[in-house]
C-alpha cells in the first residue's frame, strides 16, 4: 500500500518538474557541503599533520634556527653538532637522541644530472626503528634502508612518477650521487608527507662520506620518556642548550620544537573551518527545509480541489496526509541524495586538484558510509518535518469547501 | 426495497457576516435501494447543499442522515470518508478527475483509499474501463481525453468499490446534448441492474425524463414531491 502512496507522491513531484528541484537546491547545498568537508576533513588534518616530520606525541625536534624544514640554508647560525647530541642525551627526561642530517646532492641517472634532497637514515636498530616509526613510510618496491646499509639507497614515491631521468629507474638500478654509484633497493610508496616523497634515503656514514659532512647535523630528534613532561624536558633542553651556548632567553640560534604545539594550531585552525563550514550546511539546511515547506504550503492551495476530490472518493484524513508527508520526504530524501553525490564530486574534485598542483596524493577523501547514510537520512528527516505543518492543513480540509475551488 | 438514505428534519445554517443563512431549513428526503431520484431546483434552491449532505460531503446543522441505517450526521470526517468512499460514488458535472493520474490510475484510486490490493485493483480498474468503453484510453491523462470520455472515466471511477449509491451532480451540465444523452442512458443503465441514482440538477425537463421521483427544492425547502406512475407525474407529496 504505502508504495502505491510512493508512485502517487513521485507523480505529483515529476508533475512540478523545475520546481521540485528548486526546492531542493538548499539541501543539496546543505547536504553537499557537509559531506564533501568531512570527506576531505580528516584527508585534510592527515595532509597538514603530515607536513610535520616527526609528529609523534613523544618527539622533540631540535633544529638550528635559520635552518626551517628542508635544508639549511647559508645560515649564519651555529651549527648542531656531537656536542649537542651528546647535551641533549644528558638532560633528564630523555629517553633516545637521533641525529639526521638533509641536503641536497648531485644525482645523476641515465646521463641526466638534478639536485634532489638526500635524508640520513641512523645506522643503530633502535634509532632507526624510531625513525621508521615516526615519519611512517611503506615501500612499494623492495625493501626499507636496513642498519649497516652501505652503499644502498631508498627513493621516495616522486622519483618513480616523475620521469626527470628519461628512463625509469626501479628497485636494482643504480644511482649516482656526489658522483659515486648507489643501489636503489626500494621505491617508497606515495607518503602523506611531502618531503618524504622527493628525498633519497641513505645510510649516515654513507651520506657524511658523499657530501663531506664533519661533525654536523642538521635536526635532532629527542625521543622522551614519558610523553606527558614533554613540554618540561623541551624546556629543560632549551635551558641546557642556551646555558651551553651562553645565550639570552629569547636570542637562541636554536628551536625546540614540540609537535603537540604545532598540532594544537594545525586543529585550532581545522576546527574553525570546520564551524564555519558547519554553520553554513545548517543555514543551508534550514533554508532548505523552509523551502520545502513553502513548497508543501504552496502545493496545498494549488491543489485544494484535488484534496476534495480525494476525500469525496473515500480518502481518509490520514490518507491525505500520508500523500503530503511522504511528499516533502521525499524532496528531501532525493535532495539528501543528490547533495551527497555533489557533495562527493566536490571532495574527489578538491583532492584531485591538490594532488595534482603537489604531485602527490597529499589529500586523500574518505568515503564514509555511515556519514552518507546519515547524511542522507538527516535530509530526509527535515522534508518530513517541514512537510508536518502542510500535510495538516491539507488533510483538514473540508470535502465541501475543498471541492468548491 | 429497503431504504438506503434518510433525511429527518435536515437543515443546513451558515454565517455570513451578522445573518444567519439558512440554506436548508428542515427537509425530509427518503431514499430506497434501486430509486432512481432527482433533486430538481433552480441555483440558490439549496439543491448542492442537499447532495453534499446525502453525499456525506457535509454535516447538517440540525436533523439526522441515516446512511444504509447508520446516522452519519455526527460521525468523524475519517470514519465519514470510509463509509463515503465504500457506499458512494461521486459524478461531478466538472468530471473531476485528477490531473496527473491516468484514466486507470484515476479509477483505481478510490479503491486504494478502501485498501484493496493491487491485483484486484488493476483488474477491476481494466473491467470499468471495458464497461464504459474506453480500454483503449486507459493510459491516457484526463487533458487528453474529450469530455464526454471524461465522464465516462468518472463514471467507471465512481462504480469502482461498487457502492450502492450514485450520486451525479449535473452530470451533463459539461457535455453537448448528444454526448449528455448517452451519459444519461448509461446511468438508466445502471439503475436497472440496481444501482441506486440521485442525480442533481436545474433542469426539470432532465429530471423527469430519466428518474422515477422528483424532489422539488426552493428557498432551502421541499416544495413538493411527485412520482411517475404509469408513465405519467403525480404529485405524492406536497408541503
Amino acid at each position: 500500500m504505502i508504495s502505491d502512496y510512493i508512485l502517487l507522491a513521485l507523480d505529483n513531484l515529476k508533475h512540478r518538474g523545475i520546481r521540485s528541484w528548486l526546492t531542493m537546491l538548499g539541501i543539496f547545498i546543505g547536504i553537499a557541503a557537509v559531506v564533501s568537508l568531512i570527506s576531505l576533513g580528516q584527508g585534510l588534518q592527515e595532509a597538514i599533520t603530515g607536513q610535520f616530520a616527526s609528529l609523534s606525541t613523544d618527539k622533540l625536534t631540535i633544529q638550528s634556527a635559520s635552518s626551517g624544514y628542508g635544508p639549511p640554508g647559508a645560515g649564519a647560525a651555529r651549527k648542531l653538532n656531537e656536542h649537542d647530541v651528546n647535551l641533549i642525551k644528558s638532560v633528564d627526561g630523555v629517553n633516545m637522541v637521533v641525529p639526521r642530517l638533509i641536503r641536497v646532492g648531485k644525482v645523476e641517472y641515465n646521463k641526466v644530472a638534478e639536485f634532489d634532497y638526500i635524508a640520513s637514515m641512523p645506522d643503530d636498530r633502535e634509532q632507526i626503528d624510531m625513525i621508521y616509526a615516526a615519519i611512517n613510510v611503506k615501500v612499494d618496491s623492495g625493501r626499507l634502508i636496513d642498519v649497516g646499509d652501505r652503499g644502498k639507497i631508498v627513493l621516495g614515491s616522486n622519483f618513480l612518477k616523475n620521469d626527470n631521468f628519461g628512463k625509469p629507474l626501479k628497485t636494482g638500478s643504480s644511482l649516482k650521487i656526489q658522483g659515486k654509484n648507489y643501489e636503489v633497493v626500494g621505491i617508497l610508496k606515495a607518503s602523506s608527507t611531502m618531503q618524504v616523497n622527493m628525498a633519497i634515503l641513505m645510510n649516515e656514514k654513507d651520506m657524511k662520506d658523499a657530501l663531506g659532512i664533519g661533525d654536523e647535523t642538521d635536526i635532532i630528534v629527542a625521543q622522551v620518556e614519558n610523553e606527558k613532561e614533554i613540554n618540561d624536558v623541551a624546556s629543560r633542553i632549551e635551558d641546557k642548550m642556551r646555558k651551553d651556548r651562553k645565550e639570552k632567553k629569547g636570542e637562541e640560534d636554536f628551536s625546540v620544537q614540540t609537535p603537540v604545539k604545532a598540532l594544537g594550531t594545525v586543529n585550532l585552525i581545522l576546527n574553525i573551518i570546520n564551524l564555519i563550514v558547519t554553520g553554513i550546511a545548517a543555514i543551508s539546511l534550514v533554508v532548505g527545509g523552509i523551502g520545502i515547506m513553502n513548497t508543501m504550503y504552496t502545493s496545498v492551495l494549488e491543489r485544494t480541489k484535488e484534496i476534495g476530490i480525494m476525500k469525496a472518493i473515500g480518502a481518509r484524513n490520514s490518507d491525505v496526509m500520508k500523500i503530503f508527508l511522504i511528499e516533502s520526504g521525499l524532496l528531501g530524501l532525493v535532495g539528501g541524495v543528490v547533495g551527497a553525490v555533489i557533495g562527493l564530486l566536490l571532495a574527489f574534485g578538491v583532492s584531485g586538484a591538490a594532488n595534482a598542483a603537489f604531485g602527490s596524493v597529499i589529500l586523500k577523501v574518505t568515503l564514509s558510509w555511515p556519514l552518507l547514510l546519515m547524511s542522507i537520512s538527516f535530509s530526509l528527516i527535515i522534508g518530513i518535518v517541514s512537510g508536518i505543518s502542510p500535510a495538516i492543513q491539507a488533510s483538514k480540509l473540508k470535502p465541501v469547501d475543498a471541492l468548491r475551488k | 426495497m429497503g431504504e438506503i438514505i434518510n433525511l429527518k428534519g435536515v437543515a443546513k445554517h451558515y454565517k455570513m457576516g451578522e445573518n444567519i443563512v439558512k440554506a436548508l431549513d428542515g427537509i425530509d428526503i427518503k431514499i430506497n435501494k434501486g430509486d432512481f431520484v432527482a433533486i430538481m431546483g433552480p441555483s440558490g434552491s439549496g439543491k448542492s447543499t442537499g447532495m453534499n449532505l446525502v453525499g456525506s460531503l457535509d454535516l447538517p446543522t440540525k436533523g439526522a442522515i441515516y446512511l444504509d441505517g447508520k446516522d452519519i450526521s455526527k460521525m468523524h470526517e475519517s470514519d465519514l470518508a470510509q463509509v463515503r468512499g465504500k457506499k458512494i460514488g461521486f459524478i461531478f458535472q466538472s468530471f473531476n478527475l485528477i490531473p496527473n493520474l491516468t484514466a486507470k490510475e484515476n479509477i483505481m484510486l478510490p479503491m486504494l483509499f478502501q485498501n484493496v490490493d493491487e491485483d484486484d485493483r488493476d483488474r477491476r480498474a481494466e473491467e470499468l474501463l471495458k464497461l464504459v468503453d474506453l480500454i483503449d484510453r486507459k493510459d491516457h491523462y484526463p487533458n487528453q481525453l474529450s469530455g464526454g470520455q471524461q465522464q465516462r472515466v468518472a463514471i467507471a471511477r465512481s462504480l469502482a468499490n461498487d457502492p450502492e449509491v450514485i450520486l451525479a451532480d449535473e452530470p451533463t451540465g459539461n457535455l453537448d446534448t448528444k454526448t449528455g444523452e448517452n451519459v444519461m442512458k448509461f446511468l438508466n443503465k445502471l439503475n436497472e441492474e440496481g444501482k441506486t441514482i440521485i442525480m442533481v440538477t436545474h433542469d426539470p425537463d432532465k429530471a423527469q425524463r430519466h428518474s422515477r421521483i422528483v424532489y422539488w427544492l426552493k428557498d432551502g425547502k421541499i416544495e413538493k414531491v411527485t412520482k411517475k406512475v404509469n408513465g405519467k407525474w403525480k404529485v405524492v407529496k406536497r408541503y
